[in-house]
């Protein structure tokens, strides 16, 4: 078990320290996230239409999820650069602690673009999110890692397709559909505990979502990398 | 005799209705240097991915009876050289076999390391990104990192691309001390010079299939272009 947590862990410091050494996705995404909030708080004004200061939530969201797949599109090119992805199939690496440690490594590069561009979301549509920090948190978590669970899995099936970064997001975003739904409620009930009467469900559905879509990786990891 | 260390039986690989493989029949000793060898696109680098587990064969098996046959025990037990250098741009020389290191639970990592930095002649520019060495340099690397487990089994790939005379000459005893270590080395190639000089056996492929096999000669050593004239 601790060897399969170091090799997990391995993976994941791996991948931050290149992300880190050169911040081509860092870069790229929370530019993307700053500009599409920038225009959406042109778009939809919200000082003149409180309706759509609670549907804030839904585009902050959005921007999550285009912004993420940046992440997740450099998250196995990387690998495929030089062929490194055959350097980690041939070592005595388990498919599953690759994929956790992509996964978490994902996560991790996702969950800094959320916290990055809150504030920027705050002040462009006028929300007051500071104190709502303890509670949007796991939600962040809990988004962050269903994105990247599933652009992980996704990103290894398409790691090898000339057309990456068009499939990816195509298979990634009907998937991860429930887990924006579960999100987006959740974020908007943070913000107007009025508008979404119970957000237990919400919860349990994106928690869910992680548990199923992370056991799925686990488990067909080895099976995709291996069947060139 | 010993059990083979590499034993591949009817091993065939499919591309589509493309046969990359037929049939191969392959046994390599504990201790053996085999060369395989054949002309672009006859399977050489398909039998070597379908070796190192990097690819399934489409019939047939391959097992390691020397050294049991779990497949993450024989994944620790093999060190690679690929087409591609498989080394990270974005790290030095030193993170790069660092990482391999724990990928492979090297105890103690950071001796290992820098005995290979000097071995292979990095050690000046350990602290460079790898995005900043020459090819050959990088080929270099790709060395150090495929023998730092000290694997009991090497399958190199076209080994000697982009190495100079020297890096050559450094990657002919680095491949004479693992077999007198026990090491099985199974080296591709279509530079016949090279891989005749370090093999002590053959196996031509041609068109998917072990067209020739036998010890190196005489004949072999001084006119290694003489190998094709033995094809049936």
């Amino acid at each position: 078990m601790s060897g399969f947590l170091a090799q997990t862990w391995t993976v994941a410091r791996k991948d931050l320290r290149c992300e880190f050494r050169d911040r081509q996705v860092l870069n790229a995404a929370i530019s993307f996230a700053l500009v599409v909030l920038l225009m959406f708080s042109f778009t939809f004004d919200p000082n003149t239409n409180v309706e759509i200061r609670s549907l804030s939530g839904g585009l902050l969201w959005v921007v999550y999820l285009f912004a993420g797949v940046l992440v997740l599109n450099r998250s196995f090119a990387r690998e495929t650069a030089n062929d490194c992805l055959m350097a980690l199939v041939a070592a005595p690496l388990s498919g599953d602690a690759l994929f956790l440690g992509k996964t978490l490594s994902s996560c991790v590069l996702i969950f800094a673009v959320e916290m990055i561009s809150i504030p920027v979301f705050g002040i462009f549509f006028n929300v007051s999110w500071l104190p709502h920090l303890p509670q949007l948190l796991p939600v962040f978590l809990l988004g962050s890692w269903a994105f990247a669970a599933v652009g992980t899995t996704f990103g290894a099936v398409t790691a090898n397709n000339r057309l990456r970064e068009l499939m990816l997001p195509l298979l990634v975003f009907p998937i991860c559909l429930p887990a924006l739904v579960a999100c987006m409620s959740l974020t908007w009930g943070i913000f107007d505990p009025a508008a979404v009467a119970e957000t237990g469900p919400w919860l349990r559905l994106l928690i869910g979502f992680d548990v199923v879509y992370t056991l799925l990786g686990v488990l067909v990891m080895d099976s995709i990398l291996t069947a060139g | 005799m010993s059990d083979p260390a590499i034993r591949a039986r009817a091993v065939s690989k499919f591309f589509g209705d493309y046969p990359a493989l037929r049939e191969v029949d392959l046994d390599v000793f504990p201790g053996q240097v085999l060369g395989l060898l054949g002309r672009n696109g006859a399977g050489k680098t398909t039998m070597l991915r379908i070796l190192a587990g990097l690819s399934a064969p489409t019939s047939g098996e391959v097992s390691f009876p020397a050294s049991g046959n779990q497949a993450s025990d024989h994944r620790q037990r093999i060190g690679v050289v690929g087409h591609g250098t498989w080394i990270y741009d974005e790290l030095t020389g030193t993170e790069n076999l660092r990482f391999f290191c724990s990928l492979y639970g090297v105890s103690d990592p950071d001796p290992v390391v820098q005995r290979w930095l000097r071995r292979v002649g990095l050690e000046r520019f350990r602290n460079s990104r790898a995005a900043e060495y020459s090819r050959g340099m990088r080929q270099r690397l790709t060395i150090a990192r495929a023998f730092l487990h000290e694997p009991d089994i090497l399958l190199l790939d076209e080994p000697w691309t982009a190495l100079d005379d020297r890096a050559a000459l450094l990657l002919s005893s680095l491949v004479a001390e693992a077999k007198a270590a026990g090491s099985t080395v199974v080296i591709c190639s279509h530079q016949l010079p090279e891989a005749i000089s370090v093999a002590d056996e053959i196996a031509l492929l041609h068109r998917g299939r072990v067209a020739y096999q036998g010890l190196i000669d005489a004949e072999l050593r001084r006119e290694p272009q003489s190998l094709y004239e033995r094809l049936p």
